[in-house]
C-alpha cells in the first residue's frame, strides 16, 4: 500500500549556472542547468528540485524565462523555488511548466502566502522548504535567505504551521550537513517527519547510498534529495534505487 | 492533422502538457476559444489547482457548455488529467461543495489516510492496475508506475466507468472512462516513457 521512495536530485542555480556549496557556502560551479536536465531526463529520475539560491537575497522575482526554457525539456516532475513572494509568482511558474513551487523565506516572513497558494492552486503544488542549523546545545533553528538570516524559530513549529496553512510537502535541509557528504541529519529529519502528516523530503548530507537508507530507516520520509553525490561522484539515482531495493525499500526502477 | 486542444482556464501547467503532446506526435493548441475547441480533433483538460476555483474559472469563460457539446454530444475524444479528471464528476468537496462538469456521475472526496505510512497529499510514483481492457492502456503492463500529486480523488458512482485503480489510501480510482471521455488521476505528461505511451494511445483513437 505504500508509495515508492523518491530519489530527487537538487539543482542549485546561481547567476546563470548550476552550483554546489558546502554548508551553504564555498559555491562551486557544476555546469549548465540545461545539460543537467537533459541528462536526468534520459535517466528518467523520479523528480527534480530546481532552486535559484540568490533570487531572494538579490530581491529578484523568479527568472521565469529561464525556467520556461528548462521546463520545456523536462519531462519529469519539476519543483521550482527561489524568490517566490507573491501568488502571481506561483501562477507564472506553474504556467511555464513547474509542477510544484518551493517556498522558503516567504514561508517564514509571510506564511499566509502558503494558504493563498494552497487555496488557489491546491496543496499538492506547495512545497515548504525549511533550512535548519543545529546549535551546539542541540537545538535547531530555521534560517532563511539561503541560510543567511536567523529566525529564532524551531523547524518543527514551522513545519506544523506550514502544514496547517496548506503546504503539501516539507523539504527539510540540514545547513551544516549540506554538501559535506557525511550523511543526513537523522534527528532533524525524524523530528520534522514525525511532527507532520504530509510527505517529507530529507535533504543535506547524502554522500552515498547507505546514507539514504539510514535516513529512510530513521524517519518516515517519503523522498531523499541529494546534490553533491550526483555532481561530484560517479554515483547515480538509478544505482541508488537498486541499492535501496536490495535493502527492502520500494522504489521505481 | 491531429489537433489537440488543451483547455486553458487560467490555472495550470499547460506548457508541460503541450510539450508532451508534441513529443508524442500531436499538434498542441493551448486555447480557451470556443472556435478552437469546436475544430480540434481531441481535447485535453489539464489540471493543477483546487476544484472550486477551477470550476469558477471554467464557468466564467463559459467553457462548461462548449466542453459538454464537444465531449458528450459530439463525442470528440476527451482526456481529463489530474484535477481535469476530477472536474468530470458531478460534485466536488475541496474547499467548498461545488458542482463539477457532471460528465461522469460521482463525487470528488479527500483521500483517506489508511495507516501510518499513508501521507496525504499522495505525491510520487505509484502503480496503476487497469480493471478492464482499454485502448488507453495498450502496451502498458498492469502495475506500471505513473506520477501522482493530489489530495482528492474521483469516486465514480458506477463501477463500469472505473478503468484503473491504484493501491494507496485504501485503494482509489486512478482512471475512468465513459464512452470517448477519459480521465486519469496521474500525470501522463510527467510519467516519462509510460506516460508518453498513454498519450500516444489517446492520440491514436
Amino acid at each position: 500500500m505504500t508509495i515508492k521512495i523518491r530519489i530527487i536530485p537538487t539543482l542549485l542555480f546561481k547567476e546563470m549556472g548550476l552550483v554546489k556549496g558546502i554548508a551553504f557556502d564555498s559555491w562551486r560551479r557544476v555546469g549548465s542547468a540545461m545539460q543537467a536536465i537533459k541528462v536526468y531526463n534520459l535517466r528518467e529520475v523520479d523528480e527534480l528540485v530546481f532552486l535559484d539560491i540568490t533570487a531572494t537575497l538579490d530581491g529578484r522575482s523568479p527568472d521565469f524565462e529561464t525556467i520556461d526554457e528548462l521546463a520545456d525539456e523536462c519531462f519529469m516532475p519539476l519543483a521550482v523555488g527561489g524568490g517566490i513572494r507573491r501568488v502571481e509568482d506561483v501562477r507564472r511558474l506553474l504556467q511555464v511548466g513547474a509542477d510544484k513551487v518551493v517556498i522558503n523565506s516567504a514561508a517564514v516572513e509571510t506564511p499566509e502566502l502558503i494558504q493563498q497558494v494552497a487555496q488557489g492552486f491546491g496543496s499538492q503544488c506547495v512545497v515548504v522548504s525549511i533550512d535548519a542549523r543545529r546549535h551546539p546545545n542541540g537545538r535547531y533553528e530555521v534560517f532563511t535567505h539561503s541560510g543567511t538570516q536567523s529566525t529564532g524559530l524551531d523547524p518543527v513549529a514551522v513545519a506544523r504551521q506550514s502544514e496547517a496553512l496548506g503546504a503539501g510537502e516539507i523539504l527539510i535541509t540540514s545547513i551544516e550537513r549540506d554538501g559535506t557528504m557525511m550523511g543526513y541529519d537523522l534527528a532533524l529529519t525524524r523530528e520534522v517527519s514525525e511532527a507532520v502528516s504530509i510527505p517529507v523530503i530529507a535533504s543535506g548530507g547524502a554522500g552515498n547510498y547507505h546514507h539514504m537508507a539510514q535516513v529512510l530507516r530513521a524517519g518516515t520520509v517519503s523522498a531523499v534529495s541529494a546534490a553533491s553525490i550526483f555532481h561530484f561522484t560517479q554515483q547515480t539515482p538509478l544505482e541508488a534505487k537498486h541499492y535501496l531495493k536490495g535493502q527492502g525499500f520500494k522504489v521505481r526502477i | 492533422m491531429n489537433i489537440v486542444a488543451i483547455v486553458d482556464y487560467g490555472m495550470c501547467n499547460l506548457d508541460s502538457v503541450a510539450r508532451a503532446v508534441e513529443e508524442c506526435g500531436g499538434e498542441a493548441l493551448v486555447t480557451e476559444r470556443a472556435r478552437d475547441l469546436e475544430t480540434a480533433n481531441r481535447i485535453i483538460l489539464p489540471g493543477v489547482g483546487a476544484f472550486t476555483e477551477a470550476m469558477r474559472n471554467i464557468r466564467q469563460r463559459a467553457l462548461d457548455h462548449i466542453l459538454y457539446e464537444q465531449a458528450v454530444e459530439k463525442q470528440i475524444p476527451f482526456l481529463g488529467i489530474c484535477l481535469g479528471m476530477q472536474l468530470l464528476a458531478t460534485i466536488g468537496f475541496e474547499v467548498e461543495e461545488t458542482n463539477g462538469l457532471g460528465f461522469i456521475p460521482g463525487e470528488v472526496r479527500r483521500l483517506n489516510p489508511s495507516g501510518e505510512d499513508t501521507r496525504i497529499p499522495h505525491v510520487g510514483w505509484n502503480e496503476v492496475y487497469p480493471s478492464q481492457d482499454s485502448p488507453l492502456f495498450r502496451g502498458i503492463a498492469p502495475g506500471k508506475d505513473f506520477y501522482f500529486v493530489h489530495s482528492y480523488h474521483l469516486c465514480p458512482r458506477d463501477e463500469f466507468q472505473v478503468l484503473a485503480r491504484t493501491p494507496y489510501a485504501g485503494g482509489f480510482v486512478s482512471a475512468v472512462q465513459s464512452g470517448s471521455i477519459w480521465g486519469v488521476q496521474f500525470h501522463p505528461e510527467k510519467s516519462q516513457h509510460t506516460g508518453f505511451q498513454l498519450l500516444k494511445n489517446f492520440l491514436s483513437f
